[in-house]
């Protein structure tokens, strides 16, 4: 078999397509082969480093590193703050969907810009605005203080700073979904005669759960890996208000790469976990996740 | 439009529940976004005008803001012909783990920012996978502005593909035919007749990787060398400012940095209504 016959094999073009809306051999070969080069080289190679830097030391270390009790309290308030800042985004994307998808009103498009403003602010600044408003030297700071209440360099300001970076997410994907299904379901609902909470629940919520569970899943996915703006007002407390990537960065700051890497193999774990739930569901579900394309 | 709201601000709906939605929606969004927001600004300008301006020119501030702002330039600009190029092959072609390759291109928004940074850090150190190879050539990336770079062309490649790759999806094959028909060769159709289609969705993804590029900082701390004057960005310098509990100069950073991504995102607006304006779609 010569080199052109097996060609189009290798490297052809969508069925849709014919001679003349293609590119010659060499060219879609020079293409695919940056293309895969560059990905391999940016995207695949930093991803194994993760796994094969976490189990150099041997997997005895790689569990002790994971196991260790700062480690576990890392996780546990990894999860923590994930389970407070997920679900009180959800209610929000819900709730934003709703007035935005359902209902015309003057603002909407300032509302729907206003949204997706903190994907725009750096991590950092999403961590200093609650320095500014709690810490010590902060605009309530005084008041906090004299009532004994800490929310910067502990739980609170953890929980908010992640609040704010995964602020869109949910929203995002709900919005322009709701609003391509109309309210037609809801009002055939409501005029036989379901109240507005058993129509949204029996109604709206399934015609709207894979896009829900999408935007929760990057939603989740950003929560417990956000390091920026959590480094900024977390303190770095250890076995307190470590989160597992600010763990990550203390023991490599601390030159304990094999433990570094162990915690950090968990993080890329979740974000293969993610990666897969995510691509899944755009298979399967792209219709009914209007927004799949929009990353 | 506007008419049919009455004197209302909501146009007449069967539909209920539009002031508990849009009551917490907006109750929400003013104590998580926007009194925090306002609290920067209103922060940063206690320093005044003047005051403002001396922060934000100051030679370590100005060094920090014009590295983050040129090595952003520089990935942004990998990016844009490199996300292109990856867009064209996953969606013009079809290959052996092209699936694969198109699902992996979000692994920079799933993969934790430290993550990244230490595992950039460990391929490019002078010791590392990559960095071993380059040591000798005398090649240093890691803590040095190059490493810098490296870093945000990884958080930033996805924006560019995931931008080009549907506009591609649509793009109308008949354009290519007739294109060809008329006597333009395959090189011709493409520069002449497809980039120029492409070219708004390059420079969106383009200005989105380059603003998220600007504000990075999880991926970048560990590969930077974070030396001031030379690998010491802007987001860190915040950081070292708070700790100094500097607050009004972390602020005044902060604001100038703010400027810099809106003016970024109002960029691409403009780029969008540009492409409405000029092909009737968007």
């Amino acid at each position: 078999m010569t080199d052109a016959a097996f060609a189009p094999l290798l490297i052809s073009q969508p069925a849709s397509g014919s001679a003349v809306t293609t590119e010659r051999y060499p060219v879609r070969v020079l293409l695919v082969g940056t293309a895969v080069v560059f990905l391999v080289l940016f995207l695949l190679l930093p991803l194994a480093a993760v796994f094969v830097e976490a189990f150099r030391a041997g997997i005895g270390t790689y569990f002790a590193a994971i196991t260790e009790p700062d480690a576990v309290s890392a996780i546990k308030l990894t999860l923590l703050v994930a389970a407070i800042a997920v679900p009180a985004n959800i209610v929000f994307g819900l709730a934003a969907s709703w007035a935005i998808a359902k209902f015309e009103f003057k603002g909407k498009s300032v509302l729907n810009t206003l949204i997706d403003l903190p994907f725009s602010v750096s991590p950092v600044i999403s961590g200093l605005i609650y320095v500014l408003l709690f810490g010590a030297q902060g605009y309530f700071g005084h008041y906090l203080q004299s009532y004994n209440i800490q929310i910067i360099f502990a739980l609170p300001g953890i929980v908010l700073a992640t609040i704010f970076v995964t602020f869109p997410f949910v929203a995002r994907e709900l919005v322009p979904l709701m609003q391509e299904q109309g309210t037609q379901d809801e009002e055939a609902a409501l005029s036989l005669g379901a109240s507005g909470w058993k129509t949204f629940f029996k109604v709206t919520l399934p015609n709207i759960r894979w896009a829900l569970l999408y935007g929760v899943v990057l939603c989740n996915a950003r929560a417990m890996g956000e390091f920026g703006a959590v480094s900024v007002v977390s303190g770095h407390i250890r076995g307190k208000t470590n989160t597992m990537p600010l763990h990550v960065e203390i023991l490599y700051n601390e030159y304990n790469f094999a433990a570094a890497f162990a915690v950090a193999s968990l993080l890329a774990l979740l974000a293969l976990v993610t990666l897969v739930i995510k691509i899944s569901l755009e298979w399967r579900y792209a219709d009914q996740i209007a927004a799949s394309r929009r990353h | 439009m506007a008419a049919s709201y009455g004197l209302g601000l909501k146009r007449p709906s069967a539909i209920p529940g539009f002031g508990l939605a849009l009551g917490f929606t907006l109750t929400y969004l003013s104590l998580i976004v926007l009194i925090p927001l306002g609290a920067l600004v209103l922060k940063s300008a206690t320093l005044g005008l003047s005051g403002f301006w001396d922060v934000v020119t100051g030679p370590r501030t100005l060094a920090a803001l014009r590295l983050s702002f040129f090595t952003s330039l520089f990935a942004a600009t990998v990016n844009a012909l490199f996300g292109t190029i990856i867009a064209w092959s996953l969606v013009r072609y079809r290959f052996p783990g092209r699936r694969l390759l198109d699902a992996f291109v979000d692994l920079p928004f799933a993969l934790p920012t430290a993550v990244a940074g230490i595992a950039l850090t460990a391929l490019y150190a002078p010791n590392g996978w990559i960095g071993q190879w380059l040591a000798p050539l005398g090649i240093k990336v890691a803590y040095t502005p190059t490493g810098i770079a490296v870093a945000l062309i990884f958080i930033g490649l996805p924006f560019v593909v995931r931008t080009v790759q549907p506009v591609l999806e649509e793009f109308d094959r008949e354009l290519e035919e007739a294109s060809a028909t008329l006597g333009a060769n395959r090189r011709q159709t493409v520069f002449r007749v497809m980039l120029p289609t492409l070219m708004p969705a390059i420079l969106t993804g383009f200005a989105l990787a380059l603003a998220r590029a600007v504000g990075e900082y999880g991926s970048v701390i560990f590969i930077a060398g974070n030396m001031p004057f030379i690998s010491e960005i802007a987001p860190l310098l915040i950081i070292i400012r708070l700790e100094e509990f500097s607050y009004p100069q972390a602020a005044a950073i902060g604001t100038a940095m703010l400027m810099i991504s809106f003016g970024l995102l109002f960029f691409v607006h403009l780029v969008q209504a540009w492409q409405r304006r000029r092909f009737g779609h968007d």
